[in-house]
């Protein structure tokens, strides 16, 4: 049985074609992997570009679309995916793809271009505890990417830079737009890029932190979302919460979307 | 679940919570819903298949000004969706 999850972001669609596999005399379900799809839309329309995600996936895995049970949705534009049998929140989707990853995992940190959250779950990946905050950049991915612009960095680049740095400088704007006005001030004043690039990844790991410690921090820390590619942001997180280790993931902006197809499957039994 | 809403303002940093499970059986008759002067909530079938109560997902971004209407400078000496919600799912940090 084939079942897929999309993962409808505000910056990308995430695919993940999930295979059920049987394994004689195994206690539980076994699942694989079939295809995880990336896709960055060029243009708005939202249900287009989950149309277009998925029929890029089935052909790339070599999937027809009668093959597949199920289609769950999640993420900001869940709703816009006509097609999906059925939506689940994002919490619902991260906490059950982080634990199936990492069955130890019980605090989840999910922060993506939009939005950033803290979860806290169960052994069975339900999610028990969440923490969001309003709907503002500065807890989230496109915060660091406007403000890598203002450093005329990539955003690999911005990261990388900010590890070289060992300064904390405290950004106070609680808004991209005045941030930004923030970071102008910081070149203006000869202030060495990679300690403006840590100010900022600090900036929002602070934000999302206070998230976190909503919650509270129990069990392993898994981080997942898009942001996961940032070290930088990666270091300023875990010295925000104070934890040495974290577990991340390989393709941290799939979890969610594992998540969805995981409960498709489930639901199917 | 505990579903936490938060928001900033120049006071500090604040929560609104919901313990979804206590709306399950909800013996307020869902007072919460028109309690609020801002019609912030709403009753929504969740991941599980339970109805319970929500903040909409327009109101999360407005919070640090819908709800600031509602302290006590506001006039308000309790807050409307703590006094209607009677099984005590609702609270705030504040």
């Amino acid at each position: 049985m084939i079942t897929a999850g999309i993962d409808m972001g505000s910056r990308s669609v995430k695919v993940v074609l999930l295979e059920e596999i049987k394994v004689d005399g195994a206690p539980q379900l076994n699942y694989a992997v079939k295809k995880a799809h990336l896709m960055m839309p060029g243009d708005i329309d939202a249900d287009q570009a989950a149309e277009k995600a998925f029929t890029e996936a089935l052909a790339a895995a070599g999937v027809s679309r009668d093959q597949v049970k199920s289609v769950f949705a999640t993420g900001a534009g869940r709703k816009q995916v006509e097609f999906a049998t059925e939506g689940v929140t994002e919490m619902t989707a991260g906490a059950r793809g982080a634990v199936y990853m990492y069955p130890q995992a019980r605090t989840v940190v999910d922060v993506g271009a939009e939005e950033g959250r803290g979860i806290k779950t169960d052994s069975d990946g339900k999610a028990i505890d969440f923490a969001g905050n309003e709907k503002c950049a500065a807890g989230a991915g496109s915060f660091a990417e406007a403000m890598s612009r203002a450093l005329q960095l990539t955003l690999k680049e911005f990261g990388e830079a900010s590890l070289r740095s060992d300064k904390s400088i405290p950004m106070n704007a609680q808004c991209t737009v005045f941030a930004e006005s923030e970071v102008v001030s910081l070149i203006h004043s000869a202030t060495p890029k990679e300690d403006i690039a840590k100010a900022v990844l600090d900036a929002v790991a602070s934000r999302v932190c206070a998230m976190v410690r909503r919650v509270g921090i129990e069990g392993n820390v898994v981080l997942i979302g898009g942001m996961v590619h940032n070290p930088g942001f990666v270091q300023s997180l875990k010295n925000a919460m104070d934890v040495d280790q974290v577990l991340l993931p390989e393709l941290p902006e799939f979890v969610s979307a594992l998540g969805c197809a995981l409960i498709a499957a489930e639901r199917q039994h | 679940m505990i579903a936490n809403y938060g928001y900033k303002d120049g006071s500090g940093e604040y929560y609104i919570s919901i313990d979804t499970d206590k709306c399950i059986d909800c013996t307020a008759a869902r007072a919460c819903l028109t309690a609020c002067p801002k019609n912030m909530f709403e009753i929504i079938t969740d991941d599980y298949d339970d109805e319970v109560a929500w903040v909409k997902k327009e109101s999360t971004r407005t919070l640090a000004y819908s709800c600031a209407e509602c302290k006590p400078a506001g006039g308000y000496t309790s807050l409307p969706c703590i006094t209607a919600c009677t099984p005590g799912a609702i609270k705030h940090s504040w």
